[in-house]
């Protein structure tokens, strides 16, 4: 475990993980799944507004807005994933829970190694878990490429 | 003693129709004396989300692989994992799960390399459950322990190592049912899934391609005995390299019924396990790409 300082929900979330034995991180895992927010409606029209994380074993798509009119502006995550892909919607619902509405700076300077933090690694095949790390990166690679846009702009 | 076995029409075309069972079975004798269901699924989780009453999990990752030895789980480990799920040596299994019984088919796989003499697969799995409205429950499901026997596994029968197929390059006929892109090197996975990594795309040469036999056809869900093939030859032969009889590769025999050792009744099936992957990575093994067959080189063995 490496000393960097976590924003404070991502830090609780892996002391959430840390704090249950390994047969019921699977149960936390379920739980998460299920607390992933819809997608407001404005995406369900527009799924083509949407980026799939084609890494995933199951269909998985993100969204990213940053807020406007500040020079380190808030980013909103969005997620849409298929009920009958649990462990999918897990790993994009500790993402959220975790990211959403951090600073753009904060978002960037979250390690990339972040899914391996969680313990579930033993638990959750390799191929699942990079899943977990590319939906991350795409995250930052739009959080970059937006402000990019702005700034440009 | 097992259970009798489904009398099912459509399962005819099989050597060892036997080894299937259709939903509606299972509905009817779910909970019986001497029948367990599992589930096996590719996703994880999917169990605890809603399972056929009665159903025990098999966790592919966790239960049936052997973290230090990188292998299957040795003959204590599997008893201990059947007593833990209630299963005795004589119960008849059957097993289901998602994506077209991926893992379904590997568990049955697994059990088979341990002689557990009937484990039949549910046909079309967990998807062809669910698209009928059939009852799925969270609650727990109670399990009775059971003693299961210690029995060392049998890896002779329906397992081939690497060694084994340098051995036979070029006399013994090799079978490449994963998807097209994956047997010309194009793709490391199958397509719609992510790519496999450190895994160079490659086959193993020389390869008997018949018509509809070396890959998986995508066929309609409807298609009662098929809806299961592509998962069964993708986890019992897919990500690997079946070995047939000389009889089998005469392609006499209908693509359908060659394709899964044993629900295909080869007169052997040695069958490599993800041979494939490891080629990938291997030195010194010759590999083919592009759509022709290929040669063994010389000096391959």
């Amino acid at each position: 475990m490496t000393t960097d300082a976590l924003p404070n929900q991502v830090q609780e979330l892996i002391e959430d993980f840390d704090a249950v034995p390994e047969p019921d991180k699977l149960q936390l895992l379920l739980e998460f799944s299920r607390s992933l927010p819809e997608l407001p409606a404005r995406y369900g029209e527009h799924p083509e507004d949407l980026e799939q994380v084609v890494e995933c074993q199951s269909p998985l798509f993100l969204a990213v807005e940053l807020e406007e009119g500040t020079q380190d502006p808030g980013v909103n995550i969005f997620f849409s994933a298929p009920a009958e892909a649990p462990t999918t919607r897990g790993f994009a619902s500790i993402l959220y829970e975790g990211l959403d509405g951090l600073p753009a700076s904060t978002v960037l300077d979250i390690p990339d190694d972040l899914p391996e933090r969680f313990g579930l690694t033993k638990i959750v095949s390799p191929l699942r878990m990079r899943g977990m790390s590319a939906m991350l990166g795409r995250i930052k690679r739009q959080v970059r490429d937006q402000q990019a846009a702005r700034t440009a702009g | 003693m097992p259970v009798e076995a489904e009398n099912n029409q459509d399962f005819s075309q099989y050597a060892h129709p036997e080894r299937l069972v259709s939903t509606q079975w299972v509905a009817d004798n779910a909970g019986k004396p001497g029948v367990v269901v599992v589930e096996s699924d590719e996703d994880v989780l999917l169990y605890e989300t809603g399972h056929i009453p009665g159903s025990v999990k098999v966790d592919w990752h966790t239960d049936l692989n052997e973290p230090d030895t990188r292998d299957y789980v040795n003959g204590e480990q599997f008893a201990e994992l059947m007593s833990r799920k209630g299963i005795s040596r004589d119960d008849t299994i059957v097993v289901y799960g998602d994506k077209s019984n991926w893992w379904a088919a590997y568990a049955l796989w697994v059990f088979t390399l341990f002689g557990h003499e009937d484990v039949r697969l549910m046909n079309g799995g967990r998807d062809k459950w669910v698209a009928e409205g059939r009852e799925l429950t969270t609650d727990a499901t109670e399990v009775t322990p059971t003693d299961y026997p210690v029995v060392e596994r049998d890896d002779s029968v329906i397992r081939a190592y690497r060694e084994d197929v340098l051995e036979n390059l070029g006399t013994t006929p090799l079978i490449d049912v994963r998807s097209p892109q994956e047997y010309t090197g194009e793709r490391t996975h199958m397509p719609d899934y992510p790519q496999e990594a450190h895994c160079a795309a490659v086959t193993s040469p020389p390869r008997h391609r018949f018509p509809g036999l070396a890959q998986p056809r995508r066929i309609p869900p409807s298609s009662p005995v098929t809806s299961w093939t592509r998962s069964t030859a993708r986890k019992w032969a897919c990500q690997t390299v079946t070995t047939l009889s000389p009889t089998a590769a005469s392609a006499s025999v209908p693509p359908t019924r060659v394709r899964a050792h044993p629900l295909a009744g080869l007169r052997q099936g040695p069958q490599l396990r993800r041979f494939l992957d490891r080629v990938g990575n291997a030195v010194r093994v010759p590999v083919a790409q592009g759509e022709a067959r290929g040669e063994a080189p010389e000096g391959a063995r």
